[in-house]
């Protein structure tokens, strides 16, 4: 974990500084005593591996020095401010996603190879593949443009939260119910299962309260990389909608080449993906007893 | 020396048969595969459809009474589709239909060329990673990790914002990112194989390492990297569109799908079938090719495979 955060914050570090192009190039001409005592007071006059240390070192405490852009604002008190957003909505994203899609897949297993078997992974698959910067749109003219429902943009309110959090989940809906129908297939075949029919206990039982409990390991495992395709995907939901989250900060930052900004989002991150990942592995463990065993 | 060998590779990967395909009468994994693949009827029809997608998309500049997707009419202007515009025109009156068509020839050209990308990387590193083995193996895999455990597409976006936003380094970025579960899949069906009869023989024969490797070894090995290749293209193509639609991706004259939506977008309220018209053609596409590597998997992976009736 630790390794791989340093090696994110040198590839960035040290990107940043070989791209052509400073971060105070603008239409305006600056002078260049100005232009100097700006890199002096970013600390851009020393050399380079004096420059990479000392942002280690930030890096660690978490600060990351004010912006390029909005100099009066520390990068940290932007992350801190746009991270609750982009948490909220991918929250409730995958909330949504599991919520709907897990039943599906138990449902799908259940009747495997019948029509709604069929129908619903056809659906799955349909939701996968339908991007959500178009499903995005294709959403906002129907219920804000067409039958004028629901709020088309921003992040005021639980009616402006109903289209952003659909359009981020419909892919893990599909992908979830996918998993899930994967993991049941699996375990409806063992033999426990079958010890389960034998004393007589009602399906119902059977399937969600023995079978679910290895049918679901896949999903488990998958929510570490979900998170991670979540924060990808709500970088674009956050554009659509114009909502005020971290996603939307990186875009901007990156176009108006506000390094520190740029540092600080991608490493904040990373970190957060490492220990949600860690997570997962843990929960993984206490799931399936097989895990330890082994 | 080689045509020996080549008899002994033909018979089919030991690994493979999960002794459900030994039981059935003598046929090659391929004519089964085939099989079991036409039986999936929605497969098919996808592969038909793309394969109908990708002649026209290439076919474009000389498909007769296609106008030419940069004319302006600025006279014009917006126009809702028609019979002389099928998809309608954007604000400067160009033909929506034309510029579909053109911008899935950019689209597909950076999901095949990526793909091929990330094919080349990752069989060759996979398959070097797999036969080497021990010390060999473990540090290739370890890098691959790391990799892994990289949110990547922040360094995508990196690259393409501090660099260049040539379609070039566009390849070359999200080839470089699709290439890890590639390599996995290929060293891990390279160690099942290596230990094969058919290995030993090709190495009593004196065949060098390079030669096993990639005439005997990776052979072996295509049935789930054309699985996995089929759902390559789509992810790229959609890293494409998606990249494109923050303004990061194709940049203009040129316009792939997923630019024709982002300019779609922003004018929705006024004309939405700029981005209706894109938007489908694109999910279509995605669509038909995860069906298709669907269908492929359940035809040529025996482990995931539903039972044959």
């Amino acid at each position: 974990m630790i390794p791989t955060l340093w090696v994110i914050a040198t590839l960035t570090f040290f990107m940043m500084r070989l791209a052509p192009g400073g971060p105070f190039l603008s239409e305006r001409e600056i002078p260049p005593a100005a232009l100097e005592q700006l890199k002096k007071s970013y600390g851009l006059d020393r050399p380079l591996h004096e420059q990479y240390f000392t942002f280690l070192g930030n890096a660690v405490r978490f600060d990351f020095g004010p912006s390029y852009k909005f100099p009066a604002r520390q990068v940290r008190e932007i992350i801190l401010e746009a991270f609750p957003v982009s948490l909220e909505l991918g929250f409730w994203a995958l909330l949504l996603a599991i919520v709907i899609g897990v039943p599906i897949g138990v449902f799908a297993a259940v009747k495997q190879n019948s029509g709604g078997d069929y129908a619903a992974m056809a659906a799955a698959l349909a939701g996968v593949s339908i991007p959500n910067f178009v499903l995005g749109p294709a959403l906002v003219l129907t219920f804000s443009l067409s039958l004028f429902l629901l709020p088309p943009a921003l992040w005021q309110g639980a009616s402006s939260r109903v289209l952003p959090v659909l359009t981020l989940s419909t892919a893990y809906v599909a992908y979830i119910a996918r998993l899930t129908r994967g993991g049941m297939l699996e375990v409806l075949r063992q033999d426990y299962i079958r010890t389960a029919y034998a004393k007589g206990l009602p399906e119902k039982d059977v399937v969600y309260k023995h079978g679910l409990k290895l049918g679901i390991l896949p999903v488990v495992s998958y929510l570490g990389p979900a998170a991670a395709r979540i924060i990808t995907g709500s970088i674009v939901v956050e554009s659509i909608f114009a909502v005020p989250g971290l996603g939307r900060h990186l875009v901007n930052a990156a176009f108006n080449r506000d390094y520190t900004l740029v540092l600080g989002v991608v490493l904040f991150y990373a970190f957060f993906l490492m220990v949600l990942n860690l997570i997962v592995d843990v929960a993984y463990t206490r799931l399936d007893p097989r895990v330890e065993l082994a | 020396m080689s045509a020996g060998a080549a008899v002994i590779r033909d018979q089919p990967p030991g690994p493979v048969t999960s002794g459900e395909i030994t039981s059935t009468p003598p046929t090659s994994l391929w004519s089964d595969a085939w099989k079991r693949m036409r039986r999936n009827r929605l497969a098919v029809a996808s592969g038909v459809f793309l394969v109908g997608v990708g002649i026209i998309a290439f076919m474009a500049p000389w498909i007769p009474g296609l106008s030419d997707p940069t004319a302006q009419s600025l006279s014009l202007g917006a126009s809702p589709p028609s019979a002389s515009h099928w998809f309608g025109t954007d604000e400067l009156g160009r033909d929506t239909f034309a510029r579909v068509i053109y911008g899935g020839r950019i689209s597909l050209l950076v999901g095949f060329i990526g793909t091929f990308v990330s094919l080349v990387i990752g069989v060759g590193y996979g398959a070097i990673a797999g036969y080497r083995g021990g010390k060999t193996d473990e540090i290739m895999m370890r890098v691959v990790d790391v990799l892994y455990s990289l949110p990547y597409i922040f360094l995508v976006i990196l690259l393409l914002v501090f660099f260049s936003r040539s379609i070039l380094m566009l390849f070359v970025a999200l080839g470089l990112v699709q290439w890890l579960t590639m390599a996995r899949i290929v060293r891990g069906q390279v160690l099942s194989l290596k230990n094969q009869n058919f290995v030993e023989a090709a190495r009593a024969l004196g065949a060098g390492d390079s030669q096993i490797i990639f005439r005997h070894i990776v052979p072996n090995t295509l049935g789930p990297v054309i699985v996995y290749t089929t759902l390559t293209v789509p992810a790229i193509i959609l890293q494409e569109a998606f990249l494109s639609f923050l303004g990061l991706g194709v940049q203009p004259p040129d316009a792939s799908w997923g630019t024709l939506v982002s300019e779609g977008a922003r004018l929705l309220a006024l004309f939405p079938w700029l981005v209706i018209f894109p938007g489908i053609a694109l999910s279509l596409t995605l669509f038909c090719f995860n069906f298709l590597g669907d269908g492929l998997r359940d035809a040529l992976d025996p482990q995931d495979r539903r039972e044959v009736t």
